[in-house]
């Protein structure tokens, strides 16, 4: 219930799919990060936010059976790691389409949903999940 | 002044049981361990110049932190003012501190160091440990979506099985000789064997990884006791000799990897650790191999040179047996001897200790001289390397 600031200060990110661009080499990246893993010191200061399109496609899927507590009304779910058209991967859920429908290379694209639930009474937390492009 | 050179032997080694283990506490567990490598090393307390304790999730699951201070303390040490600090490296915990305890030996700082590793997994009620658990991933991008290791551990096994053409089999394999060896190893966890059919049809956790390709969650602690040649021969101990230790890291999540196949902090941490014990990969007489998934102990035969990337499907079958070319995990694995994530790296030294020093029972491996020890932190972050032997 203390975690309201730790989830506030990456809402930016989640919600709106913003990575980092490094202005030295151009590479994308996601999640956020201050330092370029290329250029390393070379791109201190030169790391700008930019907006993902939110398409991409199935690198690898699994469907989760066994989840942790803040999750378990949403088993069994897919999880992805899906390649995003400007290259970074990152790890979602693929949602409103049934798990037939997924497979490596599937294309999809982003759409913004409820995360997790703490509990009854706890928070909410919302970002991205991905969908099934039709 | 030392005459002798400050190579670094392990001298004695213990453990508990690894298991579920209700009657014992966090620290029942570290004191039991210590105290049987101790008296294996046939050392005093007064002898010992500091302890490493390794222990990964003590802050969250048992609201415990302190852990150097608590190790000391009930062992008895406290008042004798010895060194006690803990590593904390995630499930390579044990490896790190392992690692630590021989760099303090080899700088000349310390002759007898006692290296443990506890951890204490049951004290939690059902499924609350997975949100624990998920914190060896990261935490914001990985775990905070949904993720847990062993759904990190499947979207591996996903694309490894399609772009390799390798069958679930294959997977199920390595979990099968983990039981086999573990139905030996009083200590383990799990002592009964599994058939082919069990690990294909096991409960599903994160498909396609079932139950049996998953470690279990156990309480378990382990114990050795390093010392310096010079220590050690001037007191006329024998013992089995770290050949290296090496790290290497990678990114903290999968996705951030250049190949999400490849553990390039295993093949890293590999080229260096063979590099400085001067040995070749068929030197070695058997491994103890971080596979907290099933999919892992395949990769990690990969990336640590034993197999091309995509064929260790080729050694599963016997190779890796007891009696094979390259026995891997005779003590039973993390799968059957069980994953005390801390405890874990220390352990493996216990088994090692065992085998070399023609110790490890109805285990024992034929003419045993080298033996590679493979600690993963996470998904691959971190993999710490020790080459043992003569
Ligand atoms: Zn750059």
């Amino acid at each position: 219930m203390t975690e309201l600031s730790r989830i506030w200060r990456e809402t930016e990110y989640r919600y709106n799919l913003i990575g980092y661009r490094c202005k030295n080499c151009g590479n994308s990246y996601f999640p956020p990060r201050d330092i370029c893993p290329k250029c390393h010191r070379e791109s201190i200061g030169k790391m700008e936010k930019v907006k993902f399109s939110g398409n991409g496609e199935v690198m690898s899927y699994t469907v989760v059976h066994d989840a942790p507590p803040s999750f378990k009304r949403q088993v069994p779910y897919v999880l992805a790691l899906i390649k995003l058209s400007e290259g970074p991967v990152i790890t979602a859920q693929i949602v409103d389409s049934p798990e037939e429908n997924v497979e490596i290379g599937t294309k999809v694209h982003m759409v913004f949903r409820k995360i997790r639930q703490d509990g009854d009474s706890g928070i909410i937390e919302y970002g991205y999940k991905f969908a099934v492009n039709q | 002044m030392k005459v002798l050179s400050n190579e670094v032997y392990i001298i004695g080694a213990g453990e508990t049981k690894f298991g579920e283990l209700w009657d014992k506490s966090l620290r029942n567990l570290a004191v039991e361990a210590g105290l049987k490598a101790i008296e294996n090393a046939g050392i005093y307390s007064k002898d010992v110049d500091a302890i490493y304790g390794a222990n990964s999730l003590a802050g969250i699951i048992n609201k415990q932190e302190n852990i150097g201070a608590l190790i000391a303390d009930f062992s008895g040490l406290s008042a004798d003012g010895i060194p006690s600090l803990r590593v904390e490296s995630s499930t390579a915990s044990g490896a790190a501190a392992l690692r630590d305890a021989y760099l303090s030996i080899k700088s000349e700082e310390y002759d007898v160091v006692v290296v443990g590793g506890v951890e204490k997994m049951t004290d939690i009620h059902g499924s609350d440990i997975l949100e624990k658990s998920s914190s060896i991933l990261d935490r914001e991008w990985e775990a905070f979506f949904g993720a847990t290791p062993a759904a990190m551990a499947a979207l591996i096994a996903r694309k490894y099985m399609h772009d390799f053409n390798v069958d679930k089999e294959a997977l199920s394999m390595f979990s099968i000789n983990d039981h086999l060896n573990g139905s030996k190893n009083p200590d383990a966890q799990f002592r009964n064997k599994i058939t082919l059919q069990q690990a294909m049809n096991a409960t599903a956790v994160a498909d396609p990884l079932n139950m049996m390709d998953c470690s279990p969650l156990s309480d378990g602690a382990a114990a050795v006791v390093l010392a310096s040649e010079s220590y050690m021969k001037k007191n006329k101990k024998e013992g089995v000799h770290i050949l290296s230790s090496a790290v290497a890291e990678d990114y903290l999540s999968v996705g951030s990897r250049q190949s999400i196949y490849t553990l390039t902090s295993t093949k890293l941490a590999a080229e260096k650790a063979f590099k400085k014990a001067a040995i070749k990969r068929d030197d070695i007489s058997f491994m103890e191999v971080h596979d907290s998934f099933s999919i892992y102990g395949l990769l990690e035969l990969e990336d640590l040179g034993f197999a091309e990337k995509g064929k260790a499907n080729k050694m599963v079958y016997d190779d890796i047996k007891l009696d094979g070319r390259l026995p891997v995990n005779p003590s039973g694995g993390l799968k059957a001897k069980g994953d005390p994530y801390g405890a874990v790296g220390v352990g493996q030294a216990v088994d090692a200790y065992r085998q070399l020093t023609g110790k490890a029972g109805d285990n024992q491996i034929k003419d045993a001289r080298y033996a590679l020890l493979h600690n993963m932190a996470g998904t691959g972050a971190s993999s710490i390397i020790h080459i043992l032997g003569e």
